[in-house]
């Protein structure tokens, strides 16, 4: 496991924004970026090899790691839809389109589909609470979801992975 | 039609770019700052802004600034805080995602203003594609010479880097952030010391608000007074308000302070009334965090005078009659929501957030999630709305960070004012399960129209 050149150099571009001595500030940054390099998740291997670079004790990226909700722990699918269910999304019917979902990719809140495409997972507040339902999906939010969109989002996504095969 | 001074140009084509934004008269703050200005000088002019910091806690911007030790030869530091979490609360997004020049701009200001050569940008992880847009205007800034060494020959020296976050509410807590900043847990620290004397490194540092750095520009451009005199008391400039829930507009409206809540929900203008021609039931004016009052406190204070949308109007009554401008997460709600359910919900995102450190938050947080679980899903007991009052009075006041505080008025302000919806849900376990407890009298002897 280690970065390629690309991902090297913009590991070095994080560590830079610092003052010297001081670049375990770009755990975080570095944690993401492991993340998509490396499947997805952080590993424990994965995990290591962070403190290796950046020159700090593996537990100090572990308790990291474990803090922050955006880092999966666990293998997840190609596709991860993060629906939010906080208070405002909830008055806006987040329930029915999550309940939707669970019914359409037969999987529940937690769970990745066989096939290893989609993973479900609820989140708290995105701060979109004026374009609810929503979810994120990768970089990107999916606002004022329906049932139609969220057809229209898995749809696109199957579409999208069979072009990548 | 209120004064706009944030968002005035946001919708002018291109001005996500350099140079629309330029021509539209961008970055003249920061020529007048650093060619005709001193730090402290500038400092003074915020302060006499009365610029308020637009994260939620509205302490004066300028006396937090003037708070920064100066201990020679130690590097200070300005931190903007992009965190936005609070639910309800999406407007420094909008600001960042369609006219991130202004931000950039501010901060220039705000930095030469601090003596910071290093300033950083802690935005939250969710807003991944926020991160690819400051960075492209950082880089248009750089190459247009108003970031790097020696800034309009001014002997500045600064560069602004966008750190990323990786999804914790707590982090908009500065110490919090200061901690994730270092690439540690976001657990908030002891005070004092405060930031401005031992902050991010163990460096002076200044935290502030997306919003309350951008308000800079206008400040420098136009001079503190001049910001001053728009709005009313000591809600001074204008406000960033995001809308949201059962509303014909959610969005973010930039307003002077010195509209009515009344106006704001109902004028086209800004909210354009209740959705789907409903009646209002209830408002959480400033974020998740500050207390929900039902409609006929929203709309006018308890000594029956019109509420406005500004920091002692809304606030006027205290905890007991009133709320708080927070940030300016303004969450509507219609005659057929929950309120139990509304709080259910909130109570999971403390518990959710609460990082651990304090066992009244930690524990605490646990405990009301699952007894308005149980209250929700009819399977409470007439005590456990005692307990409920109970467990957040002994939260707040009792934890290092306010995000104690914030678990426990939601809770507490529910009670307060929608406890015989709670004793419904609790006397009528079945019935709860299939309809709401509607309107009641929260909307009674005042004028509510409804909206079609």
């Amino acid at each position: 496991m280690k970065f390629n050149e690309q991902q090297m150099a913009e590991f070095n571009r994080l560590v830079a924004r610092y003052p010297e001595g001081k670049q375990k500030s770009a755990l975080l940054p570095v944690l993401h970026l492991a993340q998509d390099s490396f499947g997805g998740w952080l590993s424990s291997e994965t995990m290591d090899y962070v403190a290796e670079l950046l020159q700090i004790q593996p537990i100090e990226v572990y308790e990291v790691a474990t803090f922050y909700s955006m880092y999966n722990l666990k293998p997840v699918g190609k596709y991860v839809f993060e629906v939010c269910q906080t208070g405002p999304c909830m008055i806006s019917g987040s329930d029915d389109i999550i309940g939707y979902i669970k019914e359409k990719l037969g999987i529940n809140v937690g769970e990745t589909t066989t096939d290893g495409m989609f993973t479900l997972k609820t989140v708290e507040c995105l701060g979109a609470c004026g374009y609810a339902p929503m979810m994120q999906m990768g970089k990107f939010y999916r606002e004022h979801l329906t049932k139609e969109k969220v057809d229209a989002i898995i749809n696109e996504c199957q579409k999208n992975a069979a072009i990548n095969n | 039609m209120g004064r706009k001074l944030l968002l005035e140009k946001a919708h002018v084509e291109g001005i996500r770019t350099y140079d629309v934004y330029r021509r539209e008269g961008g970055y003249r703050s920061v020529e007048k700052a650093l060619k005709t200005m001193s730090p402290d000088a500038i400092v003074e002019e915020v302060k006499k802004s009365g610029l308020r910091g637009r994260g939620g806690a509205g302490f004066p911007a300028g006396m937090k600034w003037s708070f920064i030790a100066k201990p020679e030869g130690v590097p200070r530091h300005l931190v903007c805080n992009a965190d936005e979490s609070e639910p309800g609360t999406f407007k420094d997004r909008y600001l960042m995602e369609f006219i991130p020049h202004l931000l950039i701009e501010g901060l220039i200001v705000s930095s030469f203003a601090l003596g910071s050569n290093d300033t950083y940008i802690y935005i939250r992880g969710e807003y991944a594609w926020i991160v690819d847009i400051l960075e492209q205007a950082i880089t248009e800034a750089k190459n247009n010479g108003w970031l790097g060494k020696n800034i309009l020959g001014s002997g500045f020296d600064c560069n602004i880097h966008v750190q990323r976050g990786a999804g914790a509410y707590i982090c908009g807590e500065e110490t919090a952030l200061i901690e994730s900043l270092e690439g540690k847990r976001g657990n908030p620290r002891i005070k004092p010391p405060f930031p401005a004397i031992k902050g991010l490194w163990g460096r002076p540092t200044v935290v502030n608000n997306v919003e309350t750095l951008a308000a800079v520009v206008p400040i420098i451009n136009e001079g503190g007074e001049e910001y001053a005199k728009i709005g009313v008391g000591k809600s001074t400039g204008t406000k960033l308000i995001s809308a949201c829930g059962n509303i014909n507009k959610p969005g973010v409206y930039e307003i002077d302070m010195t509209i009515s809540v009344e106006e704001f929900i109902y004028s086209d203008e800004y909210c354009g009334g209740i959705a789907n021609g409903k009646r209002l039931k209830a408002c959480i004016p400033g974020g998740s965090s500050v207390p929900i009052l039902p409609a006929n406190l929203l709309l006018k204070t308890a000594k029956g005078e019109t509420r406005y949308m500004n920091y002692e109007s809304l606030s006027d009554g205290g905890f007991a009659t009133g709320s708080m401008m927070g940030s300016g997460g303004f969450i509507v709600f219609d005659e057929d929501q929950c309120v139990v359910k509304n709080t259910y919900t909130l109570a999971r995102f403390y518990r959710h957030e609460s990082c651990g450190q304090c066992s009244p938050c930690r524990e605490g947080t646990g405990w009301m999630e699952k007894i308005l679980w149980n209250i929700e899903t009819g399977k409470g007991k007439s005590s456990d709305i005692d307990l409920l009052w109970d467990i957040q009075r002994r939260i707040e006041g009792n934890t290092i960070c306010p995000l104690g505080d914030a678990a426990a008025w939601p809770v507490a302000a529910a009670i307060r004012h929608f406890r015989d919806e709670f004793e419904w849900h609790v006397a009528n376990p079945q019935e709860s399960q299939l309809r709401n407890f509607g309107l009641a009298h929260y909307a009674d002897d005042i004028h509510v129209p409804a909206t079609v």
